[in-house]
């Protein structure tokens, strides 16, 4: 183990935290793994048309927003991790 | 007025009964007349948690049903004199009395108590929805742990469904040792999580095995966990009680300069 290593390694009750707060986003928001599944799919399909994208490692997930909305109440967001293989289409 | 308060979790051994036993005990203890209802139907164990299971022989759905008055159901403690319990039936299910039964067999008790403390079973099932019908205050119990949190913020949910106002969170089984370390969340952490007013923190304690084993609640009793529960009655009662310090995340930094001034400190010496 690096020396760097050591400084970056999260703690369990961090690991524990970050868990924590994307699932009751998505717990909150009552969205099933199957319907996050299909929007998934859905964005896949539609930037495919403009790029060529990796959809095996793709990530989509629900995720709490720094930045606050209406009545100062922090909105939940969609998240996209969309590895581009090449921009050409 | 009377004061209704469901003590809940959703999920299971997290320390509903214990909460509801010493909360209930504590209470009678500040002079207050209480009454502990058991309502987990089939699973009953609030009797065992306050050493009564020898004194049943009625019990809440013999009242519901009409098998006896409603006196005859409740089962006064061993040393608190205005600390009574209505067990659960043993040998029925949840789903034969309905929500509607259970807020007429409270309001029937209102007039003779200050607090009706209502043990909840674990689920969010029909028996959820019976003990928090009549329920004016609701007493969340977590531990920092990934399932009783993830848990605990659905019933906070459905606790806001069902129009309780009045939301509460104790945060029960911390370990000093394991936070210090950065391997249990701390109460900060949970707080961020759940958004809940913290109405006690206790902490993991051996006193809390001890003192159920001989079907005595510990409450008020010299032991942290027993100070921790005292201090939730008084919060209740309305009085400020400081929280304990139960440590923060350490981080390298802080230990590496902890180690230094050891050092420092066994050098002076």
């Amino acid at each position: 183990m690096s020396l760097f290593s050591i400084f970056k390694r999260k703690t369990s009750s961090q690991i524990a935290k970050d868990r924590l707060k994307i699932l009751l986003i998505s717990d909150r928001v009552n969205c099933s793994p199957e319907m996050m599944e299909l929007i998934k799919n859905d964005i896949a399909q539609v930037i495919s048309k403009y790029m060529q994208i990796d959809a095996s490692s793709m990530e989509v997930q629900i995720a709490k927003t720094g930045t606050s909305a209406r009545n100062g109440k922090k909105t939940p967001v969609l998240y996209a991790n969309i590895p581009i293989l090449d921009l050409r289409s | 007025m009377s004061e209704v308060i469901v003590v809940t979790s959703g999920k299971g051994g997290v320390g509903k009964t214990t909460t509801s036993a010493n909360v209930g005990t504590g209470l009678a203890e500040l002079g207050k007349s209480v009454v502990l209802i058991d309502a987990d139907i089939g699973l009953r164990n609030l009797d065992v948690v306050m050493g009564l299971e020898n004194r049943i022989v009625y019990n809440l759905v013999d009242v519901i049903e009409g098998n006896c008055r409603l006196k005859q159901a409740l089962i006064k403690d061993k040393r608190h004199a205005g600390l009574f319990l209505m067990p659960a039936a043993q040998t029925r299910d949840k789903n034969c009395i309905t929500p509607g039964q259970m807020v007429k067999l409270i309001d029937s008790l209102r007039e003779q108590f200050d607090y009706i403390i209502l043990d909840c079973p674990a689920g969010i099932e029909q028996g959820f929805q019976n003990a928090i019908a009549g329920a004016d205050h609701a007493i969340v119990v977590t531990t920092p742990e990934v399932s009783a949190i993830r848990d605990a913020d659905r019933i906070i949910g459905l606790l806001e469904a069902n129009e309780i106002k009045k939301v509460d969170l104790v945060l029960n089984r911390l370990r000093q040792d394991l936070i210090r370390r950065g391997e249990m969340m701390t109460v900060d952490d949970v707080l961020d999580i759940l958004g809940l007013p913290l109405l006690g923190v206790v902490p993991d304690d051996e006193n809390v095995v001890i003192a159920t084993n001989q079907g005595e609640p510990l409450v008020g009793k010299n032991s942290d966990a027993g100070q921790a529960f005292f201090n939730i009655c008084k919060r209740l009662e309305g009085k400020e009680v400081p929280f304990k310090d139960f440590g923060k995340n350490v981080t390298i930094w802080t230990r590496f300069s902890g180690l230094f001034r050891r050092n420092l400190q066994e050098e002076r010496a």
